[in-house]
This record gives structure tokens, C-alpha cells and sequence, in this order.
């Protein structure tokens, strides 16, 4: 059929470029596959799509061919009415064998797929080569436990390469999700409901996530990320954080940085924000609030939307609304208070200072690279 | 409600006009508000969720104002919550599922050869409690703030803690009020269907509209309580402080999910099943032929309703439900996939040897065969859990369920727009003015949602009021926001031609398209009794087989007589107040419960009581009507046996 | 009312069909509002349903007392539940009473299943009071909360169904009933008799359940 050829083909032609023009990478992308999970994932909708395309195709094309070739010339050629064919037993049964075909074809990777990925893995067959994290979302930032190590960090958390990651999912309000498409699906947070997603990560490299679940007010701005580095290095910085407490004692050298300790107090940041090695024996914070401990590793500020500098730090601090809005962070300075810069200078440079200098190697790779990537 | 209604005898003797004389207007505002007509409940039910559809498409326009470009303010999150809340809601709710049943309305009885519903003051009191729920719904923009909980409203967001506001509330009363309209229609459509056909009209002759509208009244009986429990449990914890949703106290929110996607699958089959329906009768018409495989498609119709009650965690595939439960609820979803794909089929075959007349609506259906199959095969794709996990709510099932719902199911109403509207006026509509009309609007939707596939893979998720520069969803948003005025023109337009054609177009005949169903046997507009004379039918597409019997039989069939059916004529119920003011009683019920005001909550109940015994008193009334248009008062209502 | 008509309907089959006398044609033999009452109580198996299985669903989750042993009191609501059996049994006796043209004996047992429905409900009050007093509350825990809407909302349905039952013995007063009306004690029944069977699914579920 010379018709039907060239629909065929253009079809065809029309959908490869399409996908081809369509660069679906980034650093947030479920195209971008960055772990086993996450590939599997991937592979299974390639599969899926192509199957598809199939179907499109015939379906489309059968479609436009007909209503090409049977349609009406003109007023009178409708008159002469077409053989009104009611059905055929035959036809019937061969399409509805054609889907059947499909959906199996379907059907056995994906059950395949779901044994492969989606089984809960007892807390008894835990084994010593995992990293576990405990991750509690809350409006709108996400809480990492690392229960073994016994610390606390905020919006961003680091794996090391190549090691199964198991993390135990919880919220402390509404329902939250943990999505980190380059290393896997999402998995809801609920409450009342122990629930668990592990992946790992094939490469070093900095990976989106965002939570995907309705939590109203600054839910497009619930971010984190997943750092993953290598084995060393990650060790380095479980390491700043266990020796956080004892660290931070020795760092403020620099009156600048003193002074933005002392403001941390004074301006009611320790009221919410737990900060390990604050002051010598002295406890602050509250845990339903973002940890700061070791602020100065961290990439990002504001649960993952702004690279974390000093201007986009101080900007943040000025007016956290503007920034994020809805989120609870109060603002702090009127706009008029004449000190405004000089306390917000003095903050951030306190926060930028926290864990950098607990260990060299480990503010050489991370807090020096505070950029976006 | 029904039930004390249901108890009353007819009441023999005077008119029991104790409390409200007998509306008899036939013109005017006053016959419009009293009428227990269909026809004219179908008009009304399609013009509201119309206006409906045009509320929820300046919603959706704003909605891609915002995200036409990165870390936009022109909506606030909070107002953006409101938009996509009330898109939803309205979209499915308000718009789509009531123009279904507008045109159930107006065309069961007229294809099954009956000259109303079973109940037809039932009928007038579902509409007006559809109207009820919708405006108590838009009320709350001016009094605090819309709903902002997105349209499945998962608990524990919609607890009084976490969301202290009066939005809640009114989704959650506004639902449960017009669930309440909607559950009585879809009774009355299943009461109807079963009781009220022609002589010969046999179940499996029954046009396949009415089969699906049939299908889907029973999806709607199932379906709607689970939901009005839900909502009510939700009422409760708000308003008495129960605990069905406190997880303090140990509860589960993950009920609500459950209970949400036992309504909320079987509704996308609500929506769906009509708009099979309408392309069931469109494509055959348009193709000059009778629809391929018939039995076929009205056993997939119904296996897709019977099915659609088992897959309702493919919503829920990333909530930690485990392989083995997955893995079940992927293949049931799978599975349904078979008989979509036969109905397809179906539909190709019976254009192919066709002769195919390209009027708008054969247009619309065209678009809905495409688009409706990339949704289709999309929601596939969705139902594979692994890839789920990705695409769970993101972009891509918001390009879904926009490809099964307005390219499908909207697509198709559109169709059957284009289709009947001859046949509800009497006049065309401008075939110049549709075309136009449609090569902006179905282009326009591609533009709109195709793109949204791209940015769910690229990890956006729905809901967001915005998003962060740099990760790659710049390019496809604003893409998706230009569609946006390239279809808003073909809705305007489309609006314009149905203005046109009231005005101005052209006297339509009381068959335009050479159709096939009994509805194209009476004029255009039907007189209010429908047809002259009790249609008797002989085979499927009834009317089409008088026309052309020989196309059918490859002989003349006799013409036969139906003069043993109408010899009495034929009883026409007679208008009344009480369907319209049992439905407005619950206006102040909403509004009292909204408030916590149990004063004002116990007066709308008095109101709706009494107007239930007063309905019930009323009796069906009406009059006696003889072929040739002879009406006579009605002397002895003692025979009435419906109300 | 409707009278049984064989009629030849076009296309070969004849079918027995009823014909209403004013012309309304009926493609089943079962009345309009008989159907209706079908496809009503239908749609309400989903409504309690649903009340049952969140009932099921929380069973056993809430972290305070009172718990349902501490608190159900068998031999009592056996009671309660046999009387509304029996009226059960009298709804069956005034449609029968009907259907005889015995205006006496159906206005008696019409009344009789009011009365017992009655009955019921007072047990299910004075079993919320006693419930309330041993501390059990809608807001109290899980269990409450569970219970009383589904308790409740079965107790509004027999409220509903008492005064739907009134009201026809009062219109009987006023207008005689005859077994030509015996559709509409029909429908009054059909709905009597699920109420009637939702309880025993409650009891046994909630109550029985508990002691097993």
C-alpha cells in the first residue's frame, strides 16, 4: 500500500526526532539515571514506550488511512450508502488477542521489575556495609538522621558511592514524598506508617530531589539533595559531624565569627536551630526545626533553593519570605534597623565557619564548592 | 430524601394543592424553575456545566500564567492552591461529569422511546442540588478563601490543625451536598433505562449512549458513597473533633486514600463511559454505518465499569503498599487496558468501509480516537509501578489525566455538541465557525499538555506554584503556556458558534445527519412529549431501519404499527415547586454546618422535610396528552404511579 | 394500576409485558418505585460498607481506652437485636394485612414496627448514655469514634424508617389504604428489612466479633 507506507513512515519520522530533540537530562530527571533503581526504572519505560510507539502508530495510522480513503466526496457520494457491516466473530477475537499480547508483554518485566526494587528490607537484614538514614519531612524541609553515626543534618544528605542506602521514611505533619529521580522513584511520607526506599548511587555527584506530595504553603520550595561522594570523603564528613561538638570549641578565633555566635542568641536563632558545639556542655534548639550543625558543609541554603554563599545566606537571612514564601523562618531585622548588615554579615560568617574548619580535607572538597553543581 | 417520597400514596379527588398550587407555566422564568421536564434539565444541566467549564478555564489560564516562567509571583501560593484546587474539582465535579449527564438527560428517554424519566420531579431536584453544590462551592472565594487541598483533599492536610480555614469545609460540604444530587439522578437513570423502553427495545437493541449512561449510573450508586462517608467522616473530625484523621490518636491517613480512590477510579469511568458513548453514536452516524461489533463494545463498556472497582491503588502505587499489592493492582489496571483497546478497534472498524462526512463533529470524534489512545497508553505507562514511582505526581500524570479527560472525555462531549445541538434547537451551528473553531482548539490542547510529558520526566512535580531555574523546565512550561491562548481562542470560539447558532443558524430539520437513533425520529426541538406516538422498534438503530430497512434486511420490512401502545396517549407529569425547594434547603444547611450555626443547620432540615411531604402529597399530577396533541386536564390522578 | 398484557412486539417475540392503563408502556414487570428502592438500598450496602470497614480498618488501634470488651454488654443488645427481628417479622404480617384488605390488622402491625423500631432505638439511647458514662466518648478514642457514627447512622436509618412508617399509618386515616397500594408498604418494608439485616451485620461484627 503506497499509502499506508508513507503514513507509516512519516509517523515514524515524526516521533524519533522528537525524541531526539527532546534533551530530558538534568539533574533532576527521571531520564538521567544515576543508580540501579533509577535505571531500572528508566529501562522499564523505554520499554514500555516503544511498545507504545507501536501502537500509536497503528492505531493513528489505520485512522488517518481510513478516514482518508472512506471518505465522502461530496454530498451525493453520501447518499450512496456504504455495506452497513455489523461485526465480524474473527476480527473480534483478533484484537482482542492483540492487546493481550501486549499487556503480557507489559506485565512480565514490570512484575519482574517491582520484586526486583519495591521489597521492604527488615530492619534485622540491615547489614553493616549500609548506609542508613532516617529522613522526617516536615513543613517544608526534610529532617536526615544518621542513627548509626548519631547526628542530625538538614536538606541535604551524603552517601557514599556505590553502597545500598536504606532510608526509613516518616513525617511529623501532613504527608510528604522523598523523590530523587536520578537515583529512584519517589516514596510517600506518612504518618503512622513506617515506610522505606533504598537505592545507591553508581557516581559521584549532586542529586535533586523535591518533595511531591501537596503540603500547602512552601511546597514548590521543599527541596533537598543527595550528595554522593567517595568512600573517603564521606567518611571525612561523618567524621566533622561526630567530632562537630568538640570542633566548633576551637574555631572562633575570629572575633567577626564571635560576634555572630553571640547574635545567634541574642536574635533567637538557637531558640528552633540545634547547633552541636553552640557553646561548651550547652544544648540549643528544638528537633522541629532544621539542624545547623556543620552549616558551613552545606551546598545550599533554604532546603536546597539557593546555593549556599554568603549573599544568597544574608539575602535569606534579611527576608526569608521573599526567598521562600510561606515557610516559618521569621524575619528578623525591620526594615529600617540601621544594623541590619553588619548583624547579618556577622551571622553569616559564624554559619559559614561551622564544621569547615573541623577538618581539612573534608571544607576543601565540600565547603569550598559552594556552588550550584 | 427519596424516602418519605417514596411512602406517599397517590391521593385521589381534589388536587392536594394544600400548600403550593400546581405550577403550570409552560414559558417564562417560572416554567424553567418548576419544570420536571428533561429536555429542559438536560439544557439546563449542559448551559451550568458549560459556564462551569468556562469558570475552571480561566483557572487553568492563570495557572499557566504562572508557571510561564521560573520563580514566578503573579499568584501567590496560597491563591495558586486555590486555582488548581478548584480547576480540579470544578473540571470533574462541576463541569464534566453534569454535561454527561445533561446529555443523558435530554437523550436517554428520547433513544429509548420514553417521554420523560422515571422520577421526573427527582430529576428537576438533581439538577437543582447540582446548582446548590456548585455556587455554595464558588461562595468561598468571597468568604475566606477557596479550597486549597487539591482536589483528592488527602488527609491530614485537610485537618482542622493543618488547615484552620473554611476552604476545607467547603469542598467537604459542597461535595457531600452534590453527591447527593448526583446519587439521585443516577437512580433515576438506572430506574428509567430498565423500566421505561419502547416496545421492542431490547436491552441489547438500546443505542450504546444509553448503554454506557447505564453503566455509568451504576458506577455512580457504588462509587459516590464511599466518597460521602469520607467527606462526612472529614466533617466530623472538624467539627466534633472525632478522630478518623488524627494520626496522634492513631489513626491511618492512608484510610482516606483508600476511601478517596474506591470513589475516585470508578469516577474516571464516570466521566469516560458517557463520552464512549457519545463517539458510539457519533462515528456510526458520521460513517454511515452501523457501529462494528456492537455486543462487543457494550460487554467492554461494562467490563471497564465492573473492573474499575479493582484498580484503585494504581493512585496509590507509591504510598508503601508493598510488591505483592502492586503487583495485583498492576495487572487489574493492565488488564482494563484489553477491552479500551477493543472499543478502539471497534470504532476503526467501523469507519473503515465507511462513507466518512467530515461535519465537526466527525472531527471531534477523530480528535478524541487520537488523543484518547496516547492517554490511554499513557495511563499504561503509569500503571507500571516501577515507572510510577517516577512519574507519580508529576507533570506526566498531569498530561495523563488531561489527555483522558479533556482530550478524551471533553473531546467527545464536544462531538456530541456539534452532534445534537440540531436536534436540541432545531437549528445548526455554523459548520465555517467549528472548524476554526476546532484546528485551534484540539492543536491548542497538544501544545498544552503534550509538553507536560517532558517535564514530569524531567522531575517537576504537580502542585508546585513554581519552579527553580536551571534544571531544565523553562523550556517546555512556557511552550505549555502559549498553548494555553491558542486553545482559550477555540473555546471562545466555540462559545461564539453556539451563541451564533442560536441566533442565526440555519433551521436544522428533525434529522440533519441521516442519523440512526430514535431521538432523530421526532422534530427539532421534540415537542414536550416527546413523540407523537409510542415509537415500536424493530432492531437496533431503530430510526435508521425505517429509513433505509432494506440496508438492514435486504428486504422491506413491513412498517409496523404501534397503535396498541399509545391508545390511551400518554400521561405528562405535571410541573412542581418542591424539587426546587427541597434542593435550595440545602443551600442554608451547607452554609450552617459551614459555620458551625446547628440553629440554622435544624431550620433547612424542617424546610426539607416539609417540602418532602409536600412533594409526596403532591403526587405526580400532570395531564393526559392524545396523539395529534389533544391534551386534557388531568380529572383522576389515581393512577399515577411514579413521582 | 398496571395490567398484564401479552403483547407482539415487531420482529417476531412476544413478550408479557405490563401496560399501564394510561398508555405508559413498562418494559419489566416490576414497578418504578419498587426498582428504585432496589438500586436505593443497593447504593446504601456501599454506605455502610464503608462505615464497616473503617470500623474494621481502626479495630484495635486506639491507644486509649475504653475498649470495645470493656465496655459491650452482649445479653443486652441480644435483646435490642431480637426485637428489631421481630419487627422484622411484623413488617412481613402488615403487608400481608394489606394485601387481605385488612385495614385493622395492617394499621396494627404497621404500628407494631414502628413501636419495636422504637423500642431499638431506646436500648441504642440508653446504651450510648451507659457508654458515655463509662467513658467512652465520640472524641475519646478510635473505638469511639468508629462506633457511634456507625452505630449512629444506623440508628438514623430505623429513626427514618419509624417515622416513614408513622406517616403512612396517619395518611392511612385520612385516606383508606387498599391492596392496590400495597407497592408503597412494599417499599416501606423492603427498606425496613435491609436496615433490619445491616444490624445483624453490626452486631456481629462489632459486638460478637469482640467475645469471640
Amino acid at each position: 500500500m503506497h499509502w499506508s507506507r508513507r503514513l507509516v513512515w512519516s509517523l515514524a519520522l515524526i516521533g524519533v526526532p522528537l525524541l531526539a530533540a527532546c534533551d530530558l537530562a538534568g539533574p533532576q530527571s527521571a531520564m538521567s539515571p544515576a543508580g540501579p533503581i533509577a535505571q531500572a526504572q528508566r529501562d522499564l519505560f523505554m520499554w514500555t514506550f516503544w511498545l507504545s510507539w507501536l501502537v500509536i502508530i497503528a492505531v493513528v495510522g489505520v485512522l488517518v488511512y481510513s478516514v482518508i480513503r472512506f471518505r465522502a466526496k461530496d454530498e451525493e457520494d453520501r447518499k450512496t450508502l456504504p455495506h452497513q457491516t455489523h461485526g465480524s466473530t474473527k476480527l473480534e477475537i483478533v484484537w482482542f488477542v492483540i492487546p493481550v499480547i501486549l499487556v503480557i508483554l507489559v506485565a512480565v518485566p514490570t512484575v519482574r521489575t517491582i520484586f526486583a526494587t519495591e521489597y521492604t528490607i527488615d530492619r534485622a537484614n540491615y547489614t553493616d556495609d549500609d548506609v542508613i538514614i532516617r529522613a522526617t519531612g516536615y513543613q517544608w524541609w526534610f529532617k536526615f538522621e544518621y542513627p548509626r553515626e548519631g547526628f542530625v543534618t538538614a536538606n541535604e544528605m551524603l552517601i557514599p558511592v556505590g553502597r545500598r542506602v536504606i532510608v526509613e521514611l516518616d513525617s511529623a505533619d501532613v504527608l510528604h514524598s522523598f523523590w530523587v529521580p536520578n537515583l529512584a522513584g519517589k516514596r510517600d511520607m506518612i504518618p503512622n506508617q513506617d515506610n522505606q526506599i533504598w537505592f545507591s548511587a553508581d557516581h559521584p555527584g549532586y542529586y535533586y530531589g523535591q518533595c511531591a506530595e501537596l503540603c500547602l504553603g512552601a511546597h514548590a520550595y521543599m527541596r533537598f539533595r543527595v550528595i554522593a561522594v567517595e568512600e573517603d570523603e564521606y567518611q571525612a564528613w561523618l567524621a566533622s559531624f561526630m567530632n562537630a561538638a568538640d570542633a566548633a570549641q576551637t574555631v572562633q578565633a575570629d572575633p567577626e565569627v564571635e560576634r555572630g555566635r553571640q547574635l545567634m542568641a541574642t536574635k533567637g536563632c538557637i531558640g528552633c536551630h540545634t547547633i552541636d558545639g553552640y557553646a561548651p556542655g550547652v544544648e540549643v534548639g528544638n528537633p522541629g526545626f532544621p539542624d545547623l550543625t556543620n552549616f558551613g558543609l552545606r551546598t545550599t541554603v533554604g532546603a536546597a533553593i539557593k546555593a549556599n554563599t554568603p549573599e544568597n545566606l544574608a539575602a535569606w537571612l534579611r527576608d526569608p519570605q521573599a526567598l521562600k514564601p510561606g515557610n516559618y523562618m521569621p524575619t528578623l531585622w525591620q526594615a529600617d534597623d540601621p544594623n541590619a548588615a553588619a548583624e547579618i554579615d556577622a551571622i553569616t560568617a559564624y554559619l559559614l565557619s561551622l564544621g569547615v574548619d573541623a577538618d581539612a580535607t573534608t571544607s576543601a572538597t565540600l565547603g569550598g564548592s559552594h556552588g550550584d553543581r | 430524601m427519596a424516602i418519605g417520597k417514596l411512602g406517599a400514596p397517590p391521593v385521589v379527588g381534589r388536587p392536594p394543592d394544600a400548600l403550593l398550587s400546581r405550577p403550570t407555566w409552560t414559558e417564562g422564568l417560572l416554567s424553567w424553575l418548576t419544570t420536571v421536564d428533561h429536555k429542559r434539565l438536560g439544557i439546563l444541566y449542559i448551559v451550568t456545566s458549560l459556564g462551569f467549564t468556562a469558570i475552571a478555564s480561566v483557572e487553568a489560564f492563570l495557572i499557566r500564567l504562572q508557571l510561564a516562567s521560573p520563580n514566578n509571583t503573579l499568584l501567590s501560593p496560597d491563591v495558586y492552591n486555590q486555582m488548581f484546587t478548584m480547576h480540579g474539582v470544578t473540571m470533574v465535579f462541576l463541569a464534566i461529569m453534569p454535561l454527561a449527564i445533561g446529555f443523558a438527560n435530554y437523550f436517554v428517554p428520547l433513544q429509548i422511546g420514553a417521554r420523560d424519566l422515571a422520577f421526573p420531579r427527582l430529576n428537576a431536584f438533581g439538577y437543582w442540588v447540582y446548582l446548590v453544590g456548585g455556587v455554595f462551592l464558588y461562595t468561598s472565594f468571597l468568604l475566606g478563601g477557596a479550597p486549597d487541598v487539591g482536589w483528592f483533599a488527602y488527609a491530614p492536610l485537610t485537618s482542622l490543625s493543618n488547615n484552620p480555614g473554611l476552604g476545607t469545609d467547603f469542598y467537604m460540604i459542597g461535595l457531600f451536598v452534590g453527591g447527593i444530587g448526583t446519587l439521585a439522578t443516577a437512580m433515576n437513570l438506572i430506574v428509567t433505562i430498565i423500566n421505561m423502553r419502547a416496545p421492542g427495545m431490547r436491552i441489547m437493541r438500546m443505542p450504546v449512549f444509553t448503554w454506557m449512561i447505564l453503566v455509568t449510573s451504576f458506577l455512580i450508586i457504588f462509587a459516590f458513597p464511599p466518597l460521602t462517608v469520607a467527606l462526612f467522616q472529614v466533617m466530623m473530625d472538624r467539627t466534633f473533633d472525632t478522630l478518623f484523621y488524627v494520626p496522634a490518636a492513631g489513626a491511618l491517613p492512608i484510610l482516606w486514600q483508600h476511601l478517596f480512590w474506591i470513589f475516585g477510579h470508578p469516577e474516571v469511568y464516570i466521566i469516560a463511559l458517557p463520552a464512549f458513548g457519545v463517539i458510539s453514536e457519533v462515528i456510526p452516524t458520521f460513517s454511515r454505518k452501523p457501529l462494528f461489533g456492537y455486543p462487543v463494545v457494550i460487554l467492554s463498556g461494562i467490563f471497564i465499569g465492573f473492573m474499575g472497582f479493582a484498580v484503585w491503588t494504581h493512585h496509590m502505587f507509591t504510598t508503601g503498599l508493598g510488591p505483592v499489592v502492586n503487583t495485583a493492582f498492576a495487572i487489574t489496571s493492565f488488564v482494563i487496558g484489553i477491552p479500551t483497546g477493543i472499543k478502539v478497534f471497534n470504532w476503526l472498524a467501523t469507519i473503515w468501509g465507511g462513507k466518512v462526512w467530515f461535519s465537526t463533529a466527525m472531527l471531534y470524534a477523530v480528535a478524541f480516537l487520537i488523543t484518547f489512545t496516547v492517554g490511554g497508553i499513557t495511563g499504561i505507562m503509569l500503571a507500571v509501578p516501577p515507572f510510577d514511582a517516577q512519574a507519580q505526581d508529576s507533570y506526566f500524570v498531569v498530561a495523563h489525566f488531561h489527555f483522558v479527560m479533556g482530550g478524551g472525555a471533553l473531546l467527545a462531549f464536544f462531538a456530541g455538541l456539534y452532534y445534537w445541538f440540531p436536534k436540541m434547537t432545531g437549528k445548526l451551528m455554523s459548520e465555517r465557525i467549528g472548524k476554526l473553531s476546532f484546528w485551534l482548539l484540539v492543536p491548542g490542547f497538544w501544545v498544552i499538555f503534550f509538553p507536560q510529558h517532558f517535564l514530569g520526566l524531567m522531575g517537576m512535580p504537580r502542585r508546585t506554584q513554581t519552579y527553580v531555574e536551571g534544571i531544565g523546565l523553562e523550556f517546555w512550561n512556557l511552550v505549555s503556556t502559549a498553548g494555553t491562548f491558542i486553545m482559550g481562542a477555540g473555546l471562545v470560539l466555540l462559545l461564539v458558534n453556539i451563541v451564533h447558532g442560536l441566533l442565526r443558524g440555519a433551521p436544522a430539520g428533525n434529522d440533519p445527519w441521516d442519523a440512526r437513533t430514535l431521538e432523530w425520529s421526532t422534530t427539532s426541538p421534540p415537542p414536550y412529549y416527546d413523540f407523537d406516538r409510542q415509537p415500536v422498534v424493530n432492531d437496533r438503530d431503530a430510526h435508521w431501519v425505517q429509513k433505509y430497512p432494506e440496508s438492514v434486511h435486504g428486504e422491506r420490512v413491513p412498517a409496523s404499527a404501534s397503535e396498541p401502545y399509545d391508545r390511551g396517549g400518554a400521561h405528562m407529569p405535571g410541573q412542581s415547586w418542591y424539587p426546587l425547594i427541597a434542593a435550595l434547603s440545602l443551600l442554608p444547611f451547607s452554609y450552617g454546618w459551614l459555620y458551625d450555626n446547628m440553629w440554622l443547620v435544624g431550620v433547612s432540615m424542617l424546610i426539607l422535610i416539609v417540602a418532602t411531604y409536600a412533594w409526596a402529597l403532591e403526587g405526580v399530577g400532570g395531564k393526559h396528552i392524545h396523539v395529534g396533541g389533544h391534551d386534557e386536564a388531568h380529572r383522576a390522578p389515581d393512577e399515577g404511579v411514579d413521582a | 394500576m398496571t395490567t398484564e398484557r401479552a403483547v407482539h412486539v415487531p420482529g417476531g417475540v412476544a413478550v408479557s409485558s405490563p401496560v399501564a392503563t394510561q398508555g405508559t408502556y413498562k418494559s419489566t414487570t416490576l414497578p418504578d418505585i419498587k426498582l428504585m428502592m432496589w438500586v436505593f438500598l443497593a447504593s446504601d450496602c456501599m454506605f455502610f460498607g464503608t462505615l464497616i470497614g473503617t470500623y474494621l480498618v481502626y479495630k484495635g488501634r486506639s491507644l486509649v481506652g475504653p475498649y470495645p470488651v470493656d465496655v459491650l454488654d452482649i445479653p443486652l443488645t441480644t435483646v435490642s437485636t431480637f426485637v428489631l427481628l421481630m419487627s422484622s417479622f411484623l413488617m412481613v404480617l402488615a403487608l400481608h394485612s394489606l394485601r387481605q384488605d385488612d385495614t385493622f390488622k395492617f394499621r396494627l402491625w404497621t404500628f407494631g414496627v414502628a413501636f419495636f423500631g422504637s423500642i431499638f432505638l431506646g436500648f441504642q439511647i440508653y446504651e450510648f448514655i451507659h457508654f458515655v458514662d463509662l467513658g467512652l466518648t465520640l472524641q475519646g478514642n478510635l473505638f469511639g469514634t468508629t462506633f457511634y457514627v456507625l452505630t449512629g447512622t444506623h440508628g438514623v436509618h430505623v429513626a427514618i424508617g419509624i417515622l416513614w412508617l408513622l406517616s403512612i399509618l396517619v395518611h392511612s386515616f385520612v385516606k383508606p389504604w387498599t391492596s392496590k397500594d400495597d407497592v408503597y408498604l412494599e417499599v416501606a418494608g423492603l427498606y425496613w428489612h435491609f436496615v433490619d439485616v445491616v444490624w445483624i451485620v453490626i452486631f456481629t461484627v462489632v459486638y460478637l466479633v469482640e467475645f469471640v
